[in-house]
């Protein structure tokens, strides 16, 4: 293994204020809520800035910003000039690439590697995609002509904090609804630039409002009368909440849930190529991933060839500094999502399944957890059942397709599924079978704004990207 | 000579291609609209449910894997049959809705074509619903639409609204279990035979008869179940069964107000509610 010199990015480029208010109407103003929490970058532990969490007045505040904006501007404005908002916006983000970049880093620990190459770009991407539906919608097949909703509460996760933001307001904005977007905790400071890039793009006041807070905002925010549209994107369990908040209320929902993906390898595969698709599709991100293939289901003749190759290839997974170039592995993003690898890594332990992880050295501070296989995992082990959302991956065995798509389906979630052969025709067969809402053949964890995404069962239902992702935020 | 004595029909439940008894053993009185009697029918359980759920899983792989074209054949294939009898379907009509004869036709002329319309989209409905997604990269990247899986129907009054709520559920691939409650128990269980000679495999429509608002809670909270459609609900238990659904995040189809003029021509709503999309990345290259 060849030895690197540290590579850093510079992170003079991104400017933090020690503070931040929400942005409502327009403008950053200082919020009504008593409670304040501190963002930390989880590969130190420094703090970098100190957050609001919106409260109930905050809260009604920002919902009718986004009404009166929705009644006076943006519902009845046209959809040549929406979308010509909605490209400034992409060109800004991609002016401002760098810097959005380091700063998704630094605030949620992931590689800048994958932040600057996959999460920036595709922000700006799907920017530009639904900026191109804006002044089309009567094309879309939703008929002649279909109609905004209104307001939508938006709720995003922590693992993909700005590219979750723009899979939310890149349709919602073409649609002709208004948002107030609610970030995660933990990773609050790239919607809170997005803001900003809001102004530079002179959008409207009141078409985007961001709010931070805690699971508590987020229940008032979807809860909120005048809220007529709700997107999620976070775990099944707050989902089946917002389920059960939202039953008879007649607000249009969309959820995207959790997964517990197999990643079917069979004995024809390209074996380099699908030890590298098993490398991104389970420790891209930290594994901090809805979509991850967590279950690598391994044709039995190929079992140990196929493990050796791939712990061959941990060991030089690089672990440590988000902001080198050349680190592969970042930080686990916070402290309780790392207790819960960890609890769930002793349960595959406690239940007879084998662990392994290369030579790995941990920083001293922030949070870590190194690249972890399991084998010898039975489909009732939790770590085959459960969604760790970390580096780990359980390894399950196979002997015939029908075996593998039996295995597969087995879980009550269905959000995506890989599958790793030469034949075409077997490809399309599994692809058929498997009851997932995106299928990869011979790659993993990829996206593209043009394509939609979403779950099957317990991983939600609606579909965000393509023409398909539009009927979330359209009243048909 | 004396007048001959007519021999009654006895009405049973439809699960897994077979006529059942309640398996509780209940049955209820069904009076036309002027207060008759016209039938006993089987007053379906919560155990009646679960054995329906089990018959319309136990379909969904072969129905769902049938060719588009042999669901469209047999949704057809049904609606010769109700063709067939025309007669006895407007009988039934005039008893237990009290509308007249002529009234009575026209709603099942329109059932019937209903089930014409309906058949055409089998092989349609993925040509609509589905794309090719032209992705920056090496992959042919396309979506399609697939069945979500077995549906629990709450289905409204009459045959006409019976076929409406059906149709659209199976012609996609989907298998159902369906509550008619009331006295739409004496056109279902005639539907339900007209299914069973209709080339129609076993499991893919199963019929219960009994009360909505004591078996809608119960198929709400299943969790084999995939989606519920609440169209024959009472008002008040709809946000309840809502609810429920939440526990396996079904898929729930909740017509709005105005209530829906089943004879009116329909749109896709129904058809694309219980469909979920998948995309499939396929490789490019040499």
């Amino acid at each position: 293994m060849f030895e690197y010199a540290p590579a850093p990015e510079s992170r003079d480029i991104v400017d933090i204020q020690p503070s931040y208010g929400l942005f409502i109407n327009g403008e950053f103003v200082e919020a009504q809520g008593e409670e304040r929490a501190k963002t930390v970058n989880p590969a130190t532990e420094e703090v970098l800035a100190e957050i609001s969490y919106a409260g109930q007045a905050d809260v009604d505040r920002a919902v009718r910003a986004a009404q009166d904006a929705y009644d006076g501007v943006w519902g009845r404005m046209p959809g040549r000039e929406r979308a010509k908002y909605l490209f400034r916006i992409a060109r800004i983000i991609q002016e401002r690439a760098r810097e959005f970049a380091v700063l998704e880093s630094l605030d949620n620990g992931k590689p800048i590697r994958e932040s600057r190459d996959v999460d920036v770009p595709l922000v700006a991407a799907h920017f530009f995609y639904y900026a191109g539906w804006a002044d089309k919608l009567e094309h879309a097949g939703f008929g002649a002509n279909p109609r905004p909703l209104g307001v939508a509460g938006q709720v995003i996760p922590w693992n993909f904090p700005l590219l979750m933001l723009a899979w939310k307001i890149a349709p919602a904005l073409a649609c002709g609804n208004t948002v107030v977007l609610k970030p995660a905790e933990t990773t609050p400071l790239t919607a809170l630039l997005f803001a900003d890039v809001c102004r530079q793009a002179e959008l409207p006041p009141g078409v985007v409002n961001i709010i931070t807070g805690a699971g508590e905002t987020g229940r008032m925010l979807v809860g909120r009368e005048g809220v007529d549209k709700v997107a999620f994107t976070g775990s099944t369990e707050v989902g089946k909440q917002i389920a059960r908040t939202l039953a008879g209320t007649g607000k249009k929902l969309t959820l995207e849930l959790g997964g517990k993906a197999a990643n079917i390898v069979f004995e024809d595969a390209p074996l380099d190529q699908a030890v590298e698709g098993i490398v991104n599709g389970i420790f891209f991100n930290q594994g901090h991933v809805c979509c991850a293939g967590s279950r690598l289901l391994v044709q039995e003749s190929i079992q140990d060839e196929l493990l050796d190759a791939l712990k061959r290839r941990l060991a030089t997974l690089r672990l440590g500094d988000p902001l080198d170039k050349n680190t592969d592995i970042g930080a686990i993003n916070s402290a309780a999502q790392l207790d819960k690898i960890r609890e769930l890594s002793r349960a595959g332990e406690e239940e007879g399944a084998e662990r392994w992880s290369p030579p790995c050295e941990l920083p001293d501070r922030g949070y870590w957890f190194p690249p972890t296989l399991f084998t010898g995992v039975a489909q009732s082990h939790r770590i085959a059942r459960e969604e760790i959302f970390g580096p780990v991956l359980s390894v399950l065995t196979f002997r015939t397709p029908a075996e593998a798509i039996e295995k597969a389906n087995n879980t009550p979630f269905g959000l995506s599924a890989g599958v790793w052969t030469e034949k075409g025709s077997r490809i399309l067969w599994m692809a058929q079978r498997l009851r997932a809402g995106v299928v990869w053949a011979n790659t993993f964890n990829r996206f593209d704004p043009a394509s939609p995404f979403g779950g099957y069962k317990e991983s939600g239902f609606g579909r965000e990207g393509g023409r398909h992702g539009l009927e979330a935020y359209l009243d048909v | 000579m004396s007048e001959r004595l007519a021999v009654r029909k006895t009405y049973k439940l439809y699960i897994g291609g077979k006529f059942p008894r309640s398996e509780s053993g209940r049955s209820y009185v069904v009076t036309s609209s002027t207060g008759d009697f016209l039938a006993n029918a089987a007053h379906a359980s919560r155990k009646d449910a679960r054995d329906a759920v089990s018959a319309a899983r136990k379909a969904f792989g072969g129905w769902s894997g049938a060719t588009a074209y042999n669901r469209g054949q047999i949704l057809y294939r049904i609606a010769e049959m109700l063709e067939g009898r025309h007669a006895q379907f407007v009988a039934e009509t005039v008893a237990a809705e009290g509308v007249s004869a002529e009234r009575a036709g026209e709603l099942v002329d329109a059932a019937i074509d209903r089930l014409v319309w309906y058949a055409g989209w089998s092989d349609k409905v993925s040509a609509v619903a589905g794309s090719s997604n032209p992705v920056a990269g090496p992959y042919f990247n396309f979506s399609t639409p697939e069945p979500t899986g077995v549906v629990a129907v709450m289905a409204p009054q009459g045959l006409l609204g019976l076929v409406s709520v059906i149709a659209p559920v199976i012609v996609t691939g989907n298998t159902c279990v369906v509550v008619a409650d009331g006295r739409t128990a004496l056109p279902a269980v005639t539907l339900a035979e007209v299914l069973a000679t209709s080339d129609l495999p076993g499991g893919v429509v199963n019929i219960l008869t009994g009360q909505a608002a004591e078996l809608a809670p119960w198929l709400a909270s299943h969790m084999d179940v995939n989606a519920i459609d609440l169209t024959g609900v009472p008002e008040h238990l709809a946000a309840a069964c809502e609810e429920a659904a939440a526990e396996n995040l079904k898929r729930v189809f909740r017509p709005l107000p105005p209530a829906t003029d089943w004879l009116a021509t329909p749109d896709t709503k129904r058809l694309m509610a219980f469909l979920e999309t998948k995309t499939v990345w396929h490789p490019v290259g040499m």
